[in-house]
């Protein structure tokens, strides 16, 4: 019936997966070069990957496997040299900045490694950023609420300097979060931090998919991290090489990190592709 | 503040008196005569007869001469004007109640009288406000009786800087057989300056040339450059100053129009380091949403709040200047017009714009992920 609507979106069929869950995000054959003079880089090589509402994801893949490069598409913040980006059933790989800046505020919260805070602004203030440029009104209340929700309500004078690192990747959160966006994404969020911080970082992310349903997808090196999600996707020279489901997630703060070595042999078992261990990282 | 100069100097010689043309001696152009031929009072006589200058009203005349001038209090070396008694009406120089100008019989007479500017007074007497109308002062070394006080004047004559009130005028009789020696060769005497004024306004031109034709007659001048006396038109005079301060307004503007361009580029140059250290910060805003014009305007409106605080500074700095400006020199009144205010701050915020809209073009053009990769 409402089939003259799909083919605006070029006869595009939205996912949905054995639950009956819808696809948020739906790439395909997505590929990135990029030009430095006369040298070509692949980032990317063709890419398709389908995530769908609810789930809780990390990318994984050794330095230069194209990881960031996949997170800034998804995030639009960049777009494809080729293929399709479907998100939430929009085809966005060919919108304008503009319209771009609109996907960005309403429908994707991102999260880095760097936590890139404004200097000289309160907690409450950068928070409220994406709300300002949303047009969005009771701006305070939600901002506030949103850094409650990061266990974060005492802090909302606070400027960065005042705060630890969690902390400013906590507010970060917020930032990414107030908007009630579709998903957030995350590259290395705990690459910068602690395991005691990085643990409290994936506690909240694990709480916002479980309470709110909220899509995470985030990148991460460090495999017991990755264990805290329940699908892994591996990437390779631009390429996914593994996609497997996390049959028994960990539950962050429950479970007491493992040496390195063992933790590594867990997951390299749990996710087995044939491949070799120094692939994940 | 160029216009604020010129309404000053025009101000300054409408007091001069209407329709009046100066003649006074000065040397010829040409190296073919090298005497200056004095005006004579019995030149001024014939100019006064209507047949030889029909345009020509009234004519004061004066003659200056140096005199030590000994009061009570104090003494002073000053130049004496001798005028004719009509002197007071033509040049409008009012005197203080209680005194008079120097009357028709004091020239007769060639009396022994003076009239002091307040400066004066206050030099031989030791207080500009006292009245010394009746008492002797000895003009070099004679017993004068001063007859009244001039009106205290802001400035005046055709030396601008000159002190109005610095001035003693006596009978020119007086001064012409008193005080010097000034005979001519036709047996008349010396006059130094004469202030013509005509029948009307209409006949400025005609006055003038009468009395260059009976002059060039009356010194034997055949060619223009020999000319040993100048006559000088009172419009003449304002035309010219007006050039002046034409001048001035167009010098004082190009002054103006470099600095905004300096300012204006100055701006350029903070925002474009501002927006370079910022590009972060800029990645950032688009993240999470912002648009062209949302970062656009940001740093529009930073540069226009720089340029106007810039503006203000500016404007405080003017008044600071013209109320130091009016400290200096009391006669001069410099107001910060709240046009000049209002323009100013206008222009400010159009240097603002101006200059900050390659800048903040420039931030907002940048690609998300290039500003946020920046290092
Ligand atoms: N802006 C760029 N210009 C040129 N080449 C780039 C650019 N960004 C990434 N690359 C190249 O693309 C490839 C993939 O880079 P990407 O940053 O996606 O890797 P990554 O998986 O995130 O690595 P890491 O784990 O080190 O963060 C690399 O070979 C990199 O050199
Ligand atoms: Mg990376």
């Amino acid at each position: 019936m409402f089939g003259f609507l799909k083919s605006k979106n070029g006869a595009h069929e939205r996912p949905v997966d054995a639950q009956g869950r819808h696809a948020v995000i739906d790439i395909r054959r997505v590929a990135k070069v990029y030009k430095m003079g006369d040298i070509e880089v692949h980032a990317l090589r063709g890419v398709d990957v389908q995530i769908y509402e609810g789930d809780f994801i990390s990318i994984m893949g050794p330095s230069g496997s194209g990881k960031s490069t996949l997170m800034n598409i998804l995030g639009c913040l960049d777009q494809p040299s080729q293929g399709e980006y479907y998100l939430d059933g929009e085809n966005v790989s060919k919108l304008s900045e503009g319209d771009l800046a609109r996907v960005r505020n309403k429908k994707i919260g991102f999260v880095f490694q760097s936590f890139n805070l404004l200097k000289r602004t309160s907690a409450l203030r950068q928070v409220e950023l994406p709300l300002i440029y949303g047009g969005a009104g009771g701006r305070a209340k939600r901002a506030a609420a949103a850094l409650e929700s990061v266990g974060l309500g005492n802090r909302l004078d606070h400027l960065p300097s005042e705060l630890s690192g969690g902390q400013q990747q906590r507010v970060a959160i917020a930032r990414a979060l107030v908007n009630e966006p579709a998903m957030i994404l995350a590259d290395e969020p705990t690459g910068n931090l602690d395991s005691r911080s990085g643990s409290e970082v994936m506690q909240i992310f694990q709480r916002l998919n479980r309470e709110q349903g909220i899509t995470v997808v985030f990148v991460t090196h460090d495999p017991w991290i990755a264990r805290h999600t329940r699908r892994i996707i591996m990437l390779r020279d631009g390429l996914v090489i593994a996609d497997r489901e996390i049959a028994h997630p960990l539950v962050a703060g429950e479970a007491e990190r493992p040496s390195e070595a063992d933790e590594m042999e867990t997951l390299f078992k749990e996710t087995y592709y044939g491949g070799k261990k120094d692939e994940y990282n | 503040m160029g216009r604020g100069v010129e309404d000053f100097i025009a101000s300054e010689f409408e007091g001069l008196g209407s329709n009046l043309l100066f003649v006074f001696s000065s040397p010829p152009e040409s190296e073919t005569r090298v005497t200056i031929q004095p005006i004579s009072t019995n030149e001024v006589d014939d100019l006064l007869n209507p047949r030889i200058a029909p345009s020509i009203g009234t004519i004061a005349t004066e003659t200056i001469v140096g005199a030590q001038l000994v009061g009570p209090q104090g003494s002073a070396q000053v130049a004496i004007s001798g005028v004719s008694a009509n002197y007071g009406e033509v040049r409008a120089r009012p005197v203080l109640p209680g005194g008079a100008f120097i009357s028709q019989g004091d020239v007769d007479a060639a009396a022994r009288v003076v009239l002091l500017g307040t400066t004066v007074v206050e030099t031989l007497f030791g207080d500009k406000s006292y009245n010394p109308v009746g008492e002797d002062i000895r003009v070099n070394n004679r017993s004068f009786t001063v007859i009244g006080v001039l009106e205290e004047q802001e400035s005046g004559g055709l030396g601008i800087l000159d002190d109005a009130n610095n001035v003693v005028f006596a009978p020119i009789t007086t001064v012409q057989t008193r005080l010097s020696q000034a005979r001519t060769r036709d047996g008349g005497y010396r006059v130094d300056v004469m202030h013509v004024q005509a029948v009307n306004e209409e006949s400025m031109d005609a006055a003038a040339l009468e009395i260059e034709t009976y002059l060039n007659d009356a010194h034997g001048i055949e060619f223009q450059g020999e000319q040993d006396f100048s006559i000088i038109n009172q419009a003449d005079l304002l035309t010219s100053l007006g050039q002046i301060t034409g001048v001035l307004t167009i010098f004082l503007s190009m002054i103006a129009g470099i600095s905004l361009l300096v300012g204006g580029i100055g701006i350029m140059n903070i925002m474009l380091v501002s927006v370079t250290e910022r590009t972060r910060e800029i990645g950032l805003r688009k993240a999470v949403g912002a648009r062209f014009g949302d970062v656009l305007g940001q740093f529009l409106i930073e540069s226009v709040v720089l340029s106007l605080v810039g503006g203000i500074l500016g404007i405080m700095l003017g008044w600071l200047a013209s109320v130091i400006g009016e400290l200096a020199v009391p006669t001069l009144t410099l107001t910060l017009t709240s046009d000049a205010v209002i323009l100013a701050t206008g222009v400010s915020a159009f240097v603002g714009i101006f200059f900050g809209l390659y800048p903040a073009v420039r931030a907002a053009r940048m690609k998300p992920i290039d500003a946020l990769r920046f290092e």
